[in-house]
């Protein structure tokens, strides 16, 4: 019987090596992992290098991962923000690098990751600081970018609901980047406010399916208000 | 002169969002338009987190943390929304599916050269966002942005000092003294606020300006 579930996020995350790459889901707070990133900060792996759209907000979740100083490298689009304290100062200390992504390629590069795609030519960035350094190509009347994929160990993730296969659902905003996300790492976790019975999610409306999924923790209402 | 105040020149932008349209809004200035949409007129908003059919503010106490806009602010979906991941909601942008992308502007050149994500400073934390997607990938960019900086000093510019957003990508712009369309032989003045001349408008902007024939 397949059984994705596991009964905490400690356990669910047991194997995080140093070094390791992660993928976490969340547009700001909205869709943040945050049980998920609370276990990895207690788990004590080093050395990671992390993919969020942004560098943390305030002082928990990827804020409080960044503060212990356990993140090597940072891919994300929008990293600078009105909280973004603990970001701002480990990048002025030097002790983080940043990968500065547009968004949209981001995007794309995560689902390239997960669709077996080996890269691809986008019109964003083209004649921009962020495209120095990279092939880029003409193609019909417009000029292009050559990106590659962002692959990853871990994919960290929220979802509202699912079933012991791995299969999910979201809320609202909450969705953002984490299907993408769930499909580009080889190990998929994910945390949900509720486990339902096999069968019980309408197979018309699951957005991701369970063989993007490896683990799934139910850590029941993970809303967290902010202060 | 009567230079226009935000909330006019939102509402100037808004008077060009025909029917029916699919429009982005920026962070910032450009988000202020959604509150001068003329009322009757369907106009679906998009935000990069995943949403066609952006609504108002909720009221107070109803903010649902798990429906914000790009903005991180709490929003409210119309009837008829729908959500989607951030792969579906880049490709409505750079798949040329979205009408119009408003967004602010600290330089546009002559060309229709955009900056706006990055002072270039040796102190700055670059953050670019969806930007860089919104201006290459929407069929029409509208900027909106002061005519001049605090010192004075035109931001319509001959070339962008600061760091583009995108190249050649901007349609037309909206200041709080006139409203003027990028084309390829250049800038021409589609109107100017009240009291302005176009004379006057050409001294203070420092890059060629043409006027537009007929009446705006």
């Amino acid at each position: 019987m397949i059984d994705k579930t596991f009964a905490s996020a400690e356990a669910a995350l047991a194997d995080v090596a140093d070094g390791a790459s992660i993928m976490i889901g969340g547009f700001g707070n909205a869709g943040m992992p945050a049980a998920l990133i609370d276990a990895l900060i207690a788990q004590g792996a080093r050395d990671l290098i992390i993919v969020n759209n942004n560098a943390g907000n305030a002082d928990t979740g990827l804020a409080a991962l960044i503060a212990a100083k356990r993140v090597r490298k940072i891919l994300c689009s929008f990293p600078r923000q009105a909280d973004s304290w603990h970001f701002d100062r480990a990048y002025r200390a030097g002790e983080i690098q940043l990968e500065l992504v547009p968004q949209g390629t981001l995007a794309e590069r995560i689902r390239a990751a997960g669709a077996g795609v080996g890269a691809f030519y986008t019109p964003t960035a083209f004649g921009t600081l962020l495209a120095e350094g990279k092939e880029t190509r003409r193609i019909g009347e417009r000029d292009y970018v050559l990106e590659y994929p962002i692959h990853a160990d871990y994919a960290l993730i929220k979802a509202d609901r699912a079933d012991r296969w791995g299969n999910l659902v979201y809320r609202k905003t909450a969705r953002n980047f984490a299907p993408i996300m769930a499909s580009a790492a080889r190990c998929t976790v994910v945390q949900v406010r509720e486990i339902v019975e096999l069968g019980a999610l309408d197979p018309e409306v699951i957005v991701t399916p369970g063989i993007f999924v490896k683990r799934v923790v139910k850590i029941g209402s993970s809303l967290r208000k902010a202060a | 002169m009567k230079k226009l105040d935000r909330n006019q020149m939102a509402a100037r932008v808004a008077r060009d969002i025909a029917e029916g349209s699919y429009v982005n809004l920026g962070i910032g200035l450009p988000t202020l338009v959604a509150d001068h949409l003329p009322k009757g007129r369907e106009i679906i908003l998009h935000s990069e987190n995943g949403v066609l059919g952006v609504g108002p503010k909720p009221a107070a106490g109803r903010e649902d943390e798990d429906l914000i806009n790009a903005g991180k602010e709490p929003v409210t979906l119309l009837a008829g929304g729908a959500y989607f991941h951030h792969a579906d909601s880049f490709a409505m942008i750079r798949g040329r599916h979205l009408d119009f992308a408003v967004l602010g502007a600290f330089q546009v050149s002559v060309a229709g050269d955009l900056a706006n994500w990055h002072t270039g400073g040796a102190d700055a934390i670059p953050a670019v966002g969806g930007a860089m997607d919104l201006a290459m990938g929407a069929k029409k960019v509208l900027v909106m942005m002061e005519h001049l900086t605090k010192k004075g000093e035109s931001k319509i510019v001959e070339r962008c000092s600061y760091p583009l957003t995108g190249a050649r990508c901007v349609n037309r712009i909206y200041t709080d003294l006139a409203v003027i369309d990028v084309k390829p032989d250049g800038l021409h003045v589609v109107e100017t606020v009240e009291g302005l001349s176009f004379e006057e408008l050409q001294r203070l902007s420092g890059v060629p300006l043409k006027r537009l024939l007929t009446a705006a």
